[in-house]
């Protein structure tokens, strides 16, 4: 089985902090980290490989050049190979131009199963994923909690819904999303990081390596249709008001009557 | 050349070694100090990831990184747990180091490869009750008798005896002679009949680590676990000592720069007469006199690795490191300690541990004392 794992470098810190004028995201001087629900996925793909013996995982991100070390963490997981997608012209990609992107990648790569994480802890959107399948006509499955190989081709995979799961069984070649629950992910190992850097390779793919899987008119911060129309930072609210010796009805009833006040209810 | 920068492959590894420490080692630290107990699997975490092997080729089982790479792993564990740091340091940078220059294939395939791909611990037996820092006054003897010697003696402070596989044990060979004509080392293995050891003796600091008195009686091992030339064992202690110094360099910057760690989070949260004690100039102007030192033992330490690894003669260098970052760290503990005030001295915050944990970076693998006279020693030759 060809297993592909889309992982996103993101800042390791909730305070994501945006370019006022751009409106994306900065990135110097912020620590990075593999996004958690990514990590999974790469570990979820690490125990199919473990199960079907002869896998092999791929791990592709599309990003600036530093994200080459989030790639070189994920080979000294034992990922077996690693893509980064890195041009001037996938800058400032939507969810819409990043997938797009992605995709045109993953026809190149090929594929049986692809996973991608649930969402980033930065952009919080849940979209790439599900757009790589619609751009690929792939069947998806988001929100995945447990996979397990039914047969050759396929899976039984547990996927969360609200209070529930479903149970789902799906063929490949497929496109699943992780939830960081679905597994925990293994350390590197000392040798893994050696062989990261001195036996395997990042491999740098530009426009130049996808132009003839994807529109360039889909590329970049020009094929973002999205357009952010104001991006700010969150004030803190002032201290919350404590209503003290209140029988329980009357409690109920002041933050009723509260909630009315603000326009809430 | 001078590098104060780590390689990318070296960052990526300290990358690993801290967020195990802070993951699996932390939330461990205070009950096995509490309880004198290593927790075994935790041990075991650390050698399937290959943290006691860091710098061995890989063609003989080891994971082909660097002494600088392995100095990386001791700072960061010792942030945490500086027993932890003993314990891989004991284990990889005394005998295994001698086995790997000195031993026979033999010896490298059937005690070197599974120390350092994970399957077995060391531990290193020199010191004895009347041989502390003069280690030619050692008791122990070996005497050849046909295709075996058979060992007698008694060793004491004996670092992983408490669950080590492999033992390398230095003994008098030549008794007329003396230890430093006349010693050799030996690899013993647990389980041998008349090879005992006691329980863990009780300690100020590090005390998760097994420190054991180690008993042998007419303990028969073959001639083939000699390593290296009978009688030529005094300057193999003494080799695998001074390379063990640079892992005990990094265990004191470790211990240092954890409880500074801790001052600098607790600083800013504690308010007193109104503000943070962070914004008092007599804090800052500490925490910065305590990061200057701990990044000056620092580079010693690294510069100390970096010509082990080139293969210069690195005896000075590592002497240097090791008396001035354990220097440093008692320094700092107690500072650190100092800063919290009674928080500090409470065991419910880990600088305590860290301050009995430091002292005994200036005690073994070579005094304080001894380390000047090394040091001395090469400049005034």
């Amino acid at each position: 089985m060809k297993i592909v794992v889309c992982i996103k470098q993101v800042p390791d810190t909730t305070e994501v902090r945006l370019d006022p004028k751009t409106n994306t995201l900065i990135r110097d001087g912020v620590p990075s980290i593999i996004n958690p629900d990514d990590k999974s996925g790469i570990e979820a793909a690490l125990q199919l490989k473990e199960q079907c013996p002869g896998s092999t995982v791929t791990v592709l991100c599309m990003g600036p050049p530093q994200a080459d070390v989030a790639l070189r963490e994920a080979l000294a997981m034992g990922c077996d190979e690693a893509i980064l997608l890195s041009d001037r012209a996938f800058g400032g990609a939507d969810t819409w131009a990043t997938s797009s992107t992605l995709a045109a990648a993953l026809k190149k790569i090929g594929y049986d199963i692809i996973i991608t994480g649930r969402q980033a802890i930065d952009g919080d959107t849940a979209q790439v994923g599900p757009q790589i399948a619609e751009h690929l006509g792939l069947p998806q499955i988001s929100y995945v909690e447990n996979i397990q190989v039914e047969s050759e081709d396929t899976l039984v995979v547990q996927r969360q819904f609200e209070g529930f799961y479903h149970i789902i069984e799906i063929k490949t070649p497929c496109l699943l999303t992780a939830l960081s629950q679905l597994a925990t992910p293994r350390y590197m190992t000392v040798h893994g990081v050696m062989d990261a850097y001195r036996e395997k390779e990042v491999k740098l793919w530009t426009l130049a390596d996808i132009e003839d899987t994807v529109d360039k008119a889909n590329l970049g911060l020009k094929g973002s249709p999205t357009r952010v129309m104001k991006s700010f930072t969150k004030q803190a609210k002032g201290a919350g008001t404590v209503l003290k010796d209140l029988s329980d009805d009357e409690a109920v009833a002041a933050i009723i009557a509260k909630l009315q006040e603000k326009h809430i209810i | 050349m001078v590098e104060f920068t780590l390689t990318k492959e070296q960052q990526l590894a300290q990358k690993l070694f801290r967020d195990f420490a802070e993951n699996e080692i932390r939330p461990l630290a205070r009950e096995m100090d509490e309880t004198e107990e290593y927790n075994m699997e935790l041990l075991e975490k650390m050698k399937k990831l290959g943290f006691f092997g860091i710098q061995y080729p890989k063609e003989l089982g080891g994971e082909g990184a660097d002494t600088l790479t392995y100095t990386l792993c001791m700072e960061e564990v010792s942030k945490v747990d500086a027993s932890t740091g003993i314990t891989i340091s004991v284990h990889a940078s005394l005998g295994c180091m001698l086995l790997e220059k000195y031993g026979t294939e033999y010896q490298k395939e059937a005690f070197l490869r599974p120390l350092i791909d994970g399957r077995k611990v060391s531990c290193i037996a020199l010191t004895e009750p009347s041989a502390g820092t003069d280690a030619s006054a050692i008791k122990t003897t070996a005497v050849r008798d046909g295709d075996h010697y058979i060992l007698n003696g008694q060793k004491v402070f004996i670092t992983n005896s408490g669950f080590a596989d492999i033992f390398f044990i230095f003994a008098l060979t030549d008794r007329a002679a003396g230890g430093v004509k006349g010693m050799s080392l030996f690899v013993l293995e647990k389980g041998m009949s008349g090879l005992e050891v006691s329980k863990n003796i009780p300690r100020m600091g590090i005390r998760a680590a097994q420190n054991c008195e180690v008993t042998m009686i007419d303990v028969k091992v073959p001639a083939e676990n000699l390593v290296g030339v009978e009688n030529k064992g005094y300057k193999l202690a003494m080799e695998a000592f001074g390379s063990g110094r640079i892992g005990i360099g990094a265990q004191a910057v470790g211990i240092a720069q954890g409880a500074l760690n801790e001052v600098i989070k607790y600083t800013k949260e504690r308010k007193q007469f109104g503000k943070t004690i962070a914004s008092f100039q007599n804090t800052q102007f500490k925490i910065a006199e305590m990061q200057t030192k701990i990044d000056a033992a620092r580079f010693l330490v690294w510069r100390a690795a970096k010509a082990k690894d080139n293969h210069e003669d690195y005896a000075s260098y590592a002497a240097m490191c090791k008396l001035f970052a354990s220097d440093v760290a008692v320094q700092i503990t107690r500072d650190c300690v100092q800063l919290m005030g009674g928080y500090g001295y409470s065991r419910e915050y880990p600088v305590e541990r860290m301050y009995r944990d430091a002292k005994i970076t200036e005690i073994y693998e070579g005094t304080s004392e001894a380390m000047r006279m090394i040091v001395a020693g090469k400049i005034l030759k």
